[in-house]
């Protein structure tokens, strides 16, 4: 039994109260959690979209180049889904939250300077454009797209105050971070690909990431 | 009596005007390929291909069955008048096939010519062989390729074309790495010394500006053919940075015999060559990392 208590197993839990062996971490602002998310979602597709562009001069714009992006965003979201929500397990707060915006940017911003290094490498060493393309999106996306993904679990963490409001927690957070998606793809095909330069609209998500990671982080000393 | 007569005429005019408009276009094949909608319609006796549905689309490729030599569409005539101006061409790469109506053409009159033909869609391929009578002779070399692919992978492989045809724009849609300024720095470095551009391009829009910027960012001395019925324009560009001078007048009477037969008079194109183009100086060039052709268009 006392085992039970440290690790409940989830027969013990149905009709009782939820009394986890952590306590809550609560957030007064779930209205920045939620902002998080969205611009989260946000950058995710602008980034995606932006993907395609910078591998149509090397691997043209055939539909192969399109597979080899979104399953490397898949590939890498579903991990960051994951280590998000591993990594929420441990401490969760909203200085850790404000990180992994920093860390999305710092693993972003690099994609300015050797993409095109990157993806000559790759030219000259795979001459079949399908595998060509997959490798160089799996080289430059991969990272940046993981840690994009660890968002939106981690955000659930902060924002969930009981087991039964839980799945609605859940739901309004994926509203917010695909209604961000959903914006970033309109925004940046419609308007930002005409208004900018593809490298400036990748500065311009890398700041908007520091910006938020920045919030978090200011939150969170001030809630201290 | 010439009242009567004049009357007669433009009553027969305007009947002909009717019927003919009367007559429908007949869509004989249609398929969904990887990268558009391809149709194959039929008025009269003419074929012609096209990559959308919509009504005003304009037709890629087109093979009046009744006169199989003539060349149906304006730009067709005016890119071939410009490669008749070319001397003994020794190998020629065009991306974007069409019908297969040029690199026919142009194996008739270069019969020894090495022509490369790149086509993104293979369904395209097909249809040129299934109604355009399209049969790829032992001269030609069809690649089935992204055409930026194809172009850096012959610069790795230091490959040179005397003359590079450049005419893959589908119907709405425009291929955006096919229109910046990194992509013809790559054309120039596959063209041979003497090697010149010959591109189908538009008219009508913005786009259109920032064409001509992006052209005159890496062929100085670029030239214009237009054509103010069709609204086409041929862009003719050379490697070398001698300037363009197409003697429409002063082709070899064999060429000129050889052209009037498929419907072109290379001197009519005289009057419609702008030796110096204008274009709005403060338009943007189109590069890699600016390139919203598709939303310049509009």
């Amino acid at each position: 039994m006392k085992d039970q208590k440290h690790s409940p197993k989830r027969d013990d839990l149905i009709g009782k109260v939820d009394k986890y062996k952590y306590p809550m971490y609560v957030v007064k602002e779930e209205g920045i959690i939620y902002t998080l998310a969205f611009t989260g979602g946000f950058v995710i597709m602008s980034l995606e979209l932006l993907g395609g562009r910078v591998m149509a001069p090397y691997f043209g714009s055939s539909i192969y180049v399109w597979g080899s992006i979104i399953t490397t965003f898949m590939l890498s979201l579903a991990f960051g889904y994951l280590w998000g929500g591993r990594l929420s397990l441990k401490e969760p707060s909203l200085r850790k939250f404000g990180l992994i915006f920093f860390i999305a940017a710092f693993t972003m911003y690099p994609l300015t300077l050797i993409s095109d290094d990157v993806m000559n490498i790759v030219f000259n060493n795979i001459h079949d454009p399908r595998y060509g393309s997959l490798a160089a999106s799996i080289i430059l996306f991969t990272i940046p797209t993981i840690i994009l993904g660890m968002i939106s679990p981690y955000s659930v963490r902060l924002l969930v105050k009981t087991t039964h409001s839980s799945g609605q927690t859940a739901g309004k957070l994926y509203f917010a971070s695909t209604l961000g998606s959903a914006l970033g793809t309109l925004m940046t095909s419609f308007y930002l690909v005409l208004w900018f330069e593809m490298f400036t609209i990748l500065r311009l998500l890398t700041i908007t990431l520091l910006v938020l990671g920045l919030i978090g982080v200011l939150t969170h000393w001030k809630n201290k | 009596m010439i009242r009567i007569k004049l009357i007669f005429i433009s009553l027969s005019l305007i009947t002909t005007i009717c019927v003919a408009s009367s007559i429908e276009a007949r869509i004989i094949h249609r398929e969904k390929s990887l990268y558009s909608n391809v149709l194959i319609n039929q008025k009269d006796s003419t074929l012609c291909l096209q990559f959308s549905i919509r009504r005003n689309q304009r037709n890629q490729s087109c093979l009046d069955l009744n006169r199989p030599n003539v060349f149906v569409l304006e730009y067709v005539r005016m890119m071939m008048a410009a490669i008749a101006t070319e001397i003994d061409p020794r190998s020629i790469l065009m991306i974007g096939m069409g019908g297969g109506t040029i690199p026919t053409a142009i194996s008739e009159l270069y019969p020894t010519a090495l022509i490369t033909i790149v086509e993104i869609d293979e369904a395209v391929v097909r249809m040129a062989n299934q109604y355009f009578n399209f049969v790829p002779t032992k001269v030609m070399d069809i690649a089935v390729q992204d055409g930026r692919v194809f172009v850096k992978r012959a610069i790795e492989d230091q490959k040179a074309f005397d003359i590079v045809l450049l005419d893959a724009f589908n119907g709405d849609y425009i291929p955006e790495h096919l229109l910046t300024q990194e992509f013809l720095q790559e054309v120039k470095q596959i063209l041979s010394q003497d090697g010149i551009v010959i591109a189908n391009t538009f008219t009508g829009s913005r786009l259109n500006q920032h064409e001509s910027a992006t052209y005159n960012s890496v062929f100085p001395n670029f030239v214009n053919i237009k054509s103010g019925a069709s609204r086409n324009r041929v862009i003719v560009a050379k490697n070398s940075q001698s300037e363009i001078r197409l003697n429409f007048n002063k082709l070899p009477a064999t060429t000129d015999e050889w052209l009037r037969k498929r419907g072109v008079d290379a001197r009519d194109y005289m009057k419609t060559i702008e030796y110096n183009p204008s274009w709005n100086k403060n338009a943007r060039i189109l590069t890699d990392q600016y390139s919203p052709a598709n939303l310049l268009i509009h």
